[in-house]
């Protein structure tokens, strides 16, 4: 017989006398377990099913050992031995964590126990959570400014293999927020430097990248076999290509999202909880709700939301906690705000409610109306940046405007064909200065803000104007390709 | 407390998120509306004051999403949330 402690949790503590610890003798913890219950028997019921096997959301620890299976000759114990109650969700229903059936299969060497002590003394994660994160099969879809958080953080922590899809190469654009890249990789795929960065944090995970844009035809082969999906893709295409197959597949996905100063995160796809249609049925239409490129974002933003998309994964890896399932965070970095909205699922979404009228993937650019042809701007006559060029050098009449901001005027510009600097928000006061008999040519980054440019001419009788379609960034793709973009 | 105004209209307060916000022009706008008008009321007599709005957003009154047919009630904070793609 050994002289052991027995830690109770807090949600239990009224069924044990209010006690946080009780001493019982005892050989095996099945043994000591017998004892606790009989001291009080309200405990019974919490901790053990009709059958006597422990109840599925209760983990019992000895010392950093997870003990599952009372059964099997019981479990020795030694005189000081401490165990462990820890129920698996504070205030929740479990979560079943496909990580923790495999998790029996895992071994640490004791370089990795170390890596991991700070985790291994948490008694909600110690060895047997610790197993489960090493067991786990981590998604991330985008290994930009949400995915470089996400991923840095959940290979710290242990998550044994990380998958990673993007086929995009790094720009120094996007070096202001998305920490897995450096300034050398510029140009180089962003899988390389993220598998760099990744393995250097931790060589005891296993990396897998897929360079590849994630569409249709490939997205139920490219997720299917993952525990679990991140989505830090930056286009609403993507999104609900993800939250599709993810449901088709029974994959949870963690969601996020950010613009500007504010952000979003959500747990989506899981079997009693909304899905990101619940929410969103319908896509925004084009061009009315702008991207990272097109509008700006705070570097220090997707810091916040990856980290939360992070914690919800480990979260459900565990089995711990309150998931974020049926909650969508909004994140207002200016306010210095998070606010929470509940969301329940919809028995009528197309995709996850009763009567699914969605059964299978679909074209999702055409869903979100940029297939091919369709354009945002239809409204608004335009030119090709071939086309600028050749009236450039013909001779042609025609006058120029630049829309954008004096910073990006500084990094290139259309100097060379006739370009002249007039702000978007400074157009209005400096119509005067146009010449209304003129050919008239706007002109910005992608051509978005130059459309605004040219709805607002027309509106003040300018009849002869055209916006120049895809922007400066067009004519450094098809005029001259040593000019450099942003 | 509630504070039904006369004529039977109530008063909600719309908060606005993202990119819907530098549309509106503004964090905040108080709407007024006939007593029984839903969620659907409000995004049509948004879309009449505020076209440049994009459609596509989710409503929450209070702590929770609400659906279009949804009754909104004097004093309701309501929150406008646009759906965000930037990643």
């Amino acid at each position: 017989m050994a002289r052991v402690s027995i830690r109770v949790p807090t949600p239990l503590r009224s069924f044990a006398g209010g006690r946080s610890e009780t001493e019982v003798r005892a050989a095996t913890v099945a043994e000591a377990l017998e004892r606790l219950t009989e001291q009080h028997g309200a405990l019974r019921d919490h901790l053990f099913t009709e059958e006597g096997e422990l109840r599925r959301f209760v983990n019992v620890y000895l010392g950093d050992r997870s003990i599952r299976n009372l059964g099997e000759g019981g479990v020795g114990l030694s005189d000081g031995d401490e165990i462990r109650i820890v129920p698996s969700i504070a205030g929740g229903a479990p979560v079943a964590s496909p990580a923790a059936e495999r998790s029996g299969a895992v071994d640490f060497s004791p370089d990795e126990l170390r890596r991991y002590s700070r985790h291994l003394m948490i008694p909600e994660v110690g060895y047997g959570g610790q197993a489960r994160l090493k067991a786990a099969r981590v998604l991330l879809v985008g290994a930009g400014g949400l995915g470089s958080p996400a991923a840095l953080y959940l290979a710290a922590a242990g998550v044994g293999t990380l998958g990673l899809v993007d086929r995009d190469v790094v720009d120094i654009t996007n070096l202001q927020r998305q920490l897995l890249h450096d300034t050398d990789s510029v140009g180089a795929p962003k899988l390389d430097s993220a598998r760099r960065r990744l393995e250097a944090l931790n060589p005891e995970i296993d990396v897998r990248t897929f360079e590849t844009r994630l569409i249709s035809d490939n997205a139920l082969e490219v997720l299917d076999g993952w525990d679990l999906v991140v989505d830090g893709s930056d286009n609403f295409p993507t999104r609900y290509l993800v939250n599709d197959a993810c449901v088709f597949l029974g994959i949870p996905f963690v969601y996020g999202a950010i613009y500007r100063f504010e952000g979003q995160a959500s747990l989506f796809g899981l079997e009693d909880g909304p899905c990101y249609r619940c929410l969103f049925p319908e896509p925004p239409p084009p061009g009315l709700v702008p991207s990272c490129a097109d509008a700006g974002v705070l570097g220090v933003l997707p810091g916040i939301i990856g980290t939360v998309q992070a914690i919800e994964a480990v979260k459900l890896i565990l089995g711990r906690g309150r998931p974020l399932s049926g909650r969508l965070l909004l994140f207002d970095a200016l306010g210095m705000e998070f606010r929470e909205v509940e969301v329940e699922k919809d028995p009528d979404c197309p995709v996850c409610g009763e009567h699914p009228t969605l059964t299978e993937l679909i074209d999702y650019e055409v869903f979100c109306g940029l297939g091919a042809g369709a354009s945002v701007d239809a409204d608004v006559p335009s030119i090709g940046a071939e086309q600028l060029a050749r009236w450039s050098r013909g001779g042609e009449r025609y006058q120029l405007i630049d829309v954008r901001e004096p910073y990006e005027w500084r990094i290139c510009n259309l100097e060379s064909a006739g370009a002249r600097l007039i702000p978007l928000g400074e157009l209005p006061e400096k119509i005067g200065e146009l010449d209304r008999e003129a050919t008239l040519v706007l002109q910005c980054r992608s051509g978005s803000r130059s459309a605004d440019a040219v709805r607002l001419l027309r509106r003040e009788g300018f009849e002869d104007v055209f916006n120049l379609e895809g922007g400066i960034l067009a004519w450094a793709r098809d005029v001259d390709p040593s000019m450099p973009t942003y | 407390m509630s504070r039904i105004a006369a004529r039977g209209m109530i008063t909600v307060d719309v908060r606005f998120f993202a990119v819907l916000r530098e549309r509106a022009g503004g964090e905040r706008r108080r709407v007024e509306l006939p007593g029984g008008s839903t969620v659907a009321a409000l995004r049509a007599h948004l879309r009449e004051r505020l076209p440049e709005l994009p459609e596509g957003y989710a409503v929450a009154v209070g702590r929770a999403y609400a659906a279009s047919e949804h009754v909104l009630e004097d004093g309701d904070e309501v929150a406008l949330i646009p759906p965000v793609s930037g990643g």
